[in-house]
């Protein structure tokens, strides 16, 4: 077989070739092919042992045919994968040779705070020409990565696996093991994708409906219906497109630093157990994986082993990693795709018996549109949303619903006039009215407000910085996300995952911290409950404790977050816990987790979409001394 | 350009109540936006017009400058008038900002005005750009614009822009001759073509017209109450 043509709105892109930068080190005029060979199989060579000298540092680099500077570890792109062994304590030298401050986090593991590397929280950062020495135990095994926490050092370039090896043989041994970094590279410098989604929020959406949609629609609809669905777009002011806010139109998504033309490749043996670690390092990129011609199946996630499940194709949120196995049996190339959520691109790579051999890259899709379950409406997961006769609204449980909160909703100009509900299982509202965790309340913190409901909207939602509400949030981890809901295989969600060995901590709370994800697409403005971190206080844990985390989704964006230093142990009902460091929420979705607060100290809190974080999605979260905390509070 | 800066910053400081402890402050952005930059086919030979502003500050509170005006090119060149607009500007729902801020219209041939400026403007449902402002000026002048735009995308660079603008006067201004209530309506269409976000040509057709008092007084003085010119201009912003 050959590769098949790569879309047209791609534009040409080059393989990898590292240039000279601050660091002197690099391979300026080497062939990719000569690339590959000195930087094994990841493009980033693997450091084992338990003592490291990293070095971040400028450089320039080729992945697009043009060269433009990147931000690097050793220079490589992928940062080396870091390989260590569970029960060793590591040492790692940081140099920072950039001329701002720089840090490394080391995502997903457990350590004291200290050594977390979030500047501000953890530490100052490494200035300019200095050496940090990170040291700590390990206490865990699997697959994670480390990227730097400084401005937007991630995107361009500062970000590598990790694996820890279990301090025992691996129950499940495997004959190839091959860590998959997907990443989005731009050329443009990230200051500038920042200050442009300032300027003009939808600046990298090439995909607004036009006015040939509109009269397709009115043709496949009928005016009518057409009218009444955009009616609600166009009163509520947002984009049906708008799924991901930087778009294939600057970023080249890239498999262990390649770019789809340069083509990873990674070698088996028909018959063998391959073992494909997939890193999601992208700085805002979702990725819908697939390897057409195999099934999967998930061992691990997040680092944490997990029973088995076999699938095929599953939604790395941004942070996520997911260990699976696969098993070709055929002496055949295979591709590993990887589309974006928005469908503007694709990362590649192949799996093949032989270097000659490659697969068919297969079509992207055509892009999804945001529908109902994104706007917040209810668990219509599944549903044919571009269709709304179907349902009945006439039929919903008003009475559970939070009507104070609807008032942003216009929902008087909805038009559910015209929509049928019928049978609409709102399991995230069933599950809040027999909770009987007390919500955590702090007076002097506003995201700790008093609450009845975790459905219910803050005062602090009703601002300039958020732009939706989700009127009937819903719980939807067994629904695969936008664009992937009719499909004809199996798309992996998080519903079908468990932690193997059965849930590794209590599944009874003390209490719950409700936050909900909110956002102003159009102003570029991110929050938790609308407070940006600038506003925002700490969010105490007091030490010891089992809490609940429960996020509403108020936008309409996927946004992955993360935890620093605890364990976020989702809650999958019946008993079901899936333990995990970053959790995607899909829009309109409400999802909860449990976090042993058994770690003190001050941690990021954040979307891991890194402008989202940078426009204030963010919190500091507190581990501190129950007792000295009660009697203040007291 | 470092000046402007620290007049514009040093502004914000004095008017934001968001000016945060070091490691929580907001970044400030700028964009410079020329709408409208173009040639109209006038009667009385070719007329350049212009319509551009300009922002700096955070997510809740911009400075805002800007400016509009128009210029005979033919014949030696002559000014026929132009404004600018300072304003602070501050968002208070979801999709719309207050301003709050002053305007000089600047007239060659006729006295200056001054002007204090009330303004909203934001995103109406159904994505019209929208703007309301009074201006309140000296001896009782009182002038309340209406404006609104919207975009119609044939693809998704190329991009038509119905807009309108209508101008209400609170008293006749007898030395402009304009007279009470509505004074002028000016209506566009442009078509644009992005060939970036950032730059994109522009052709199109503007329309307008006098009425009431005002259109009177101008016909008085022998001019033409209404006119329709073929524009042809470029659009840009950084």
């Amino acid at each position: 077989m050959t590769t098949s043509p790569l879309m047209g709105r791609r534009r040409f892109v080059q393989g990898l070739a590292l240039g000279t930068g601050a660091l002197g080190i690099g391979g300026l005029g080497m062939s990719p092919a000569k690339l590959l060979a000195s930087q094994g199989q990841t493009g980033a060579a693997t450091l084992s042992g338990n003592t490291f000298n990293l070095a971040i540092g400028g450089a320039d680099v080729n992945l697009t045919g043009t060269t433009r500077p990147a931000t690097l570890v050793n220079g490589s792109l992928p940062a080396p994968t870091l390989r260590w062994r569970e029960g060793d304590t590591v040492t790692l030298n940081v140099t920072n040779y950039l001329p701002e401050t720089s840090s490394i986090h080391w995502h997903g593991l457990l350590l004291p705070f200290q050594m977390d590397g979030v500047p501000g929280l953890s530490f100052d950062g490494i200035a300019p020409g200095e050496t940090f020495t990170y040291r700590f135990p390990i206490k865990q095994n699997g697959t994670y990565w480390y990227h730097s926490h400084s401005r937007f050092q991630e995107q361009s370039g500062v970000y590598g696996a990790i694996v820890i090896d279990p301090a025992e043989a691996d129950p499940e041994p495997v004959d190839r093991d091959y860590v998959m970094v997907l990443s989005d590279w731009s050329d443009e410098k990230p200051e500038q994708i920042y200050a442009t989604l300032k300027k003009l929020s939808h600046y990298y959406n090439f995909n607004e409906r036009t006015i040939f949609d509109t009269l397709r629609d009115f043709r496949e609809k009928g005016v009518v219906q057409t009218l009444k669905d955009r009616h609600m777009w166009n009163t509520m002011r947002m984009s049906q497109s708008d799924l991901a806010d930087v778009t294939g139109y600057t970023y080249t998504y890239l498999l262990n630093g390649r770019s789809p033309n340069a083509n990873w490749t990674g070698l088996f043996k028909p018959g063998e157990r391959v073992k494909l670690r997939f890193v999601n390092a992208s700085a805002m990129t979702f990725f819908d994986i697939r390897i057409p011609g195999l099934d999967m199946t998930v061992v691990a996630m997040d680092g944490q082993p997990v029973k088995p499940v076999r699938f095929h194709e599953c939604r790395l949120g941004v942070a996520e990693t997911i260990d699976v196995i696969v098993t070709p049996e055929k002496k055949q190339a295979f591709t590993v795709f990887a589309q974006s959520i928005d469908r503007s691109g694709f990362a590649r790579g192949t799996l093949t018996p032989d270097p000659a051999m490659s697969a068919a890259v297969p079509e992207m899709d055509p892009p999804p549109l945001l529908g109902h379950t994104e706007m917040g409406m209810g668990g219509m997961a599944g549903m044919n949303h571009g269709d709304m006769e179907g349902m009945n609204h006439g039929a919903m449980d008003h009475g559970k619903m939070d009507h104070g909160a609807m008032k942003g909703m216009q929902h008087d100009d909805m038009g559910h006039g015209g929509m049928k509900h019928a049978g609409m299982q709102h399991k995230g509202m069933q599950h809040d009215g027999d909770h009987k965790v007390p919500f955590a309340f702090v007076a002097d913190n506003p995201d700790l407000a008093p609450r009845t409901s975790a459905v219910q909207h803050l005062d602090s939602e009703y601002g300039p910085g958020v732009d939706m509400r989700a009127m009937a949030p819903a719980a939807m981890l067994d629904d695969p996300g936008i664009g992937l809901r009719e499909r004809d295989w199996k798309v992996l969600t998080y519903a079908d995952m468990e932690t193997a060995g059965g849930p590794p901590d209590s599944l009874t709370p003390d209490r719950e911290i409700v936050l909900h994800l909110t956002g102003n697409m159009s102003r570029y403005m991110w929050s938790f409950n609308g407070i940006k971190f600038a506003d925002s206080v700490p969010l105490e844990l007091y030490h010891g404790e089992r809490a609940r985390i429960t996020l509403v989704n108020d936008t309409m964006m996927t946004h992955p977050i993360h935890l620093h230093g605890l364990w976020s142990d989702l809650e999958l009902g019946g008993g079901r816990l899936l333990r995990k460091h970053t959790i995607t929420v899909k829009p309109g979705e409400k999802l909860s987790y449990l976090v042993r607060a058994d770690a003190t100290g001050r941690w990021a809190y954040h979307c891991h979409l890194l402008y989202h974080m940078e426009a204030g999605m963010f919190r500091e979260v507190r581990v501190v001394d129950n007792a000295t905390t009660k009697e203040a509070r007291s | 350009m470092k000046q402007t800066h620290l007049i514009t910053a040093a502004a914000l400081l004095a008017l934001s109540p968001l000016v945060q402890a070091v490691d929580k402050h907001e970044p400030a952005f700028s964009r410079v936006i020329v709408d409208e930059f173009e040639a109209r086919d006038a009667d009385e030979g070719t007329v350049a017009a212009w319509e551009a502003a300009a922002w700096y500050g955070g997510d809740l509170n911009k400075l805002y400058l800007s400016t509009e005006g128009e210029r005979l090119m033919d014949n030696g060149g002559e000014t026929e008038g132009f404004e600018t607009r300072v304003a602070w500007n501050r968002a208070f729902a979801p999709f719309w900002d207050w301003q709050l801020g002053a305007r000089r219209d600047w007239q060659p041939d006729d006295p200056n005005r001054d002007w204090a400026s009330f303004g909203v403007q934001g995103l109406a449902p159904y994505l019209f750009e929208s703007e309301a402002t009074l201006f309140v000026g000296e001896e009782g002048l009182t002038n309340l614009r209406l404006e609104a735009e919207y975009e119609i995308l044939f693809t998704q660079k190329l991009i038509l822009v119905p807009a309108v603008e209508a101008n209400f006067y609170g008293k006749e201004d007898e030395e402009l001759g304009i007279g009470e209530g509505l004074t002028d309506i000016e209506a566009g269409l442009r078509l644009r073509y992005e060939i970036r976000r950032e730059f994109a040509p522009y052709i199109g057709v503007n329309w307008e017209r006098r009425f009431g008092d005002t259109a009177a007084k101008t016909r008085g003085a022998g001019d033409d109450v209404s006119e329709t010119t073929l524009v042809a201009g470029v659009r840009l912003w950084f």
